[in-house]
């Protein structure tokens, strides 16, 4: 299966990454192997598979509702590049959250 | 019922809601950090709902439960296995790239909540496609009056858990919608599973909403309709903006259609934002990716399964819903559905209160009347909270009998009432105090028959067959001593003329 320099573009706009005309070039052909690598599992019948949720045969896990501790607000913050004691600090968002 | 186009309105109005409700737990989904609303930022964060590497979710019981509940309470079916999947997308407030919610197997489906119109019919039967379980996102604050180049993330939301229900197209109006929303925020309220406090984000509501117009010249009544595009409104952020929204938003897409003529076809949904102080909804910038999610499953978590046993301990752990309610309660206290309905309206805590009044009283109608007349008009007037209400139901109890007794009438006792909230003092100290003692029988005969002496008028008159005279001296006695029963003591006058 062969990807298009458009799929790629796609993807990595999705990422967030900034690729290059050259960077489209090559990762459009390394991606199309990798996706081609892959597709060989269609070769096989699965129609009578159920779809796998999850690898491990292990369900129900949960814990109880009690308060664990917090870190600290400055724990917190300490890996970010930015923030002001309080809040971690991001180039301007304007409009809706992405939330849904 | 149906709604029809009209000359007024040649359109009908298609809405279908999303809601999201916080559960009430006292952690997160995935975390132990703490739920409490209004923490100073970034003091409930922990490695797993920063999304720090190596840090792994592990699901809240509580929540799953909660959700179950709400589920059911909705009466949708529980999916005997379900499981999580990732969301990607990328906004600071969500740090780890991706939300942890629901795709293909949610929880839960199929369910339905109806909702009454304001004379008690049925206005609608809401089908609900989906209730799924899923985690919130932090907070991103930003400045704008302020001109500042930041805008600054605080993370204690993330994590918070979440159901999304979300409804079938089938509600009418922008007045059933609210009302729909109202039912089921008592719902939730009532089994305990969200306080559903929009002020503090508890609820969120997106609607969906466009216009079906029936095309004139085109077969008729019968004939072909024209379906307005799609458009889903944000930021709504009480019941009463989404009631106005949705009706700027109708009126907006039958402008926009008479002008335009455009329907609904392969354009994606437009998503506009709702601007409260403008009274206006505002298109929203289109993210031309927004809808690709890429979702593939947790790998974090392993699935859930609910067996038939599950589902009837769930049940059974919920509670009555506010429609079993109102009907119980119209039946156990032989009181009207208008009383019942106002009763169950305010809250689980007015109705125990009720309960308890109306069961020391005895008497279901005059603890109603009682709850209605006093204690709910005096509530609405100061705020706060029946639990917090400073006359208890013993108090009330303790007026409606010595009222039932005869020390006084209904409005005497209604001064009571208000003295013992102004002063919060025992019911028997305000009586005292306010010199309402009792009036004895011995007192009562002497100044009937001092008034009688001195009205020979009115005893000829109701000598003559004029009972309605005798209102005449009950003034006069209440003169004398405002704690003379007047009922009593219309009698006793009765009485006393008829042995002359
Ligand atoms: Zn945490």
């Amino acid at each position: 299966m062969a990807l298009s320099r458009q799929d790629v573009a796609k993807v990595g706009l999705l990422a967030r990454l900034a690729l290059s005309s050259d960077d489209l070039d090559r990762m459009t052909g390394e991606l199309s192997k990798i996706v081609g690598l892959v597709s060989q599992l269609e070769e096989i019948d699965t129609s009578a598979v159920a779809p796998l949720a999850h690898p491990l045969d292990t369900q129900n896990v949960f814990r109880d509702d009690v308060p664990a501790p917090s870190l600290t607000t400055a724990e917190a913050l300490q890996s970010s590049p930015r923030h002001d004691g309080s809040c971690f600090l991001v180039p301007a968002v304007l409009g809706d959250s992405g939330a849904a | 019922m149906t709604t029809q186009p009209t000359a007024a309105e040649p359109f009908t109005t298609i809405i279908g809601l999303e809601v999201h409700v916080q559960l009430q737990t006292k952690t997160k989904l995935f975390c132990g950090c703490s739920t409490t609303f209004g923490a100073a930022p970034n003091t409930q964060v922990c490695p797993t709902c920063l999304g720090l590497p190596g840090s792994l979710p592990v699901m809240n019981r509580h929540a799953f439960d909660l959700a179950v509940r709400a589920a059911l309470a909705l009466d949708c079916t529980i999916a005997p296995f379900t499981k999580w999947d990732r969301k990607n997308y990328f906004y600071p407030d969500l740090p780890k790239g991706y939300q942890i919610s629901q795709y293909d197997l949610p929880f839960s489906s199929d369910g339905r909540l109806e909702v009454i119109d304001p004379k008690g019919a049925l206005w609608r039967d809401v089908r609900i496609i989906r209730v799924h379980l899923e985690e919130d996102a932090g907070k991103s604050m930003h400045d704008e009056a302020a001109g500042t180049a930041d805008t600054r993330i605080d993370l204690n939301r993330a994590g918070t858990p979440l159901c999304e229900i979300v409804t079938q197209p089938d509600l009418r109006s922008p007045q059933e919608s609210r009302a729909w929303l109202n039912e089921l925020k008592l719902l939730l309220a009532y089994l305990g599973v969200s306080d559903c406090n929009m002020q503090e984000g508890s609820l969120r509501v997106d609607a969906n909403v466009n216009l079906h117009i029936p095309l004139a010249g085109e077969g008729g009544a019968d004939g072909r309709l024209a379906k307005t595009p799609i458009v889903e409104i944000k930021n709504m952020n009480s019941f009463r903006s989404v009631e106005r929204a949705l009706v700027y938003e109708a009126a907006r897409q039958w402008e926009e259609w008479q002008a335009t003529k455009a329907e609904m076809g392969n354009t994606p949904k437009q998503t506009r934002g709702w601007d409260d102080a403008a009274g206006v909804t505002r298109a929203q910038r289109h993210k031309e990716e927004s809808s690709d999610y890429r979702y593939f499953p947790e790998p974090d978590l392993v699935p859930v399964t609910v067996s038939e046993a599950d589902i009837a301990k769930a049940r059974a752990a919920m509670g009555d819903p506010p429609t079993v309610l109102r009907k119980a309660l119209a039946e156990k206290w032989r009181i009207p559905a208008y009383d019942a309905d106002v009763l169950v309206n305010q809250g689980r805590d007015l109705v125990d209160y009720f309960e308890d009044l109306a069961t020391r009283v005895g008497e279901g109608k005059v603890a109603s009347n009682w709850m209605q007349q006093d204690v709910l008009r005096t509530l609405n007037e100061r705020g706060g909270t029946i639990g917090e209400f400073p006359v208890r139901p013993e108090a009330v109890a303790d007026i409606i009998g010595r009222v039932t007794k005869g020390d006084f009438d209904t409005s005497r006792g209604r001064e009571i009432f208000a003295e013992v909230l102004a002063s919060g003092r025992p019911v028997a100290d305000v009586v005292a105090s306010m010199g309402i003692a009792a009036v004895s029988d011995d007192d009562l005969v002497s100044l009937c028959k001092e008034l009688l002496a001195a009205n020979p008028k009115i005893v000829a008159d109701v000598q003559g067959g004029k009972e309605q005279a005798a209102a005449g001296l009950i003034g006069q006695a209440r003169k004398k001593n405002p704690n003379v029963n007047p009922g009593k003591f219309r009698q006793m006058c009765l009485d006393l003329i008829r042995g002359m």
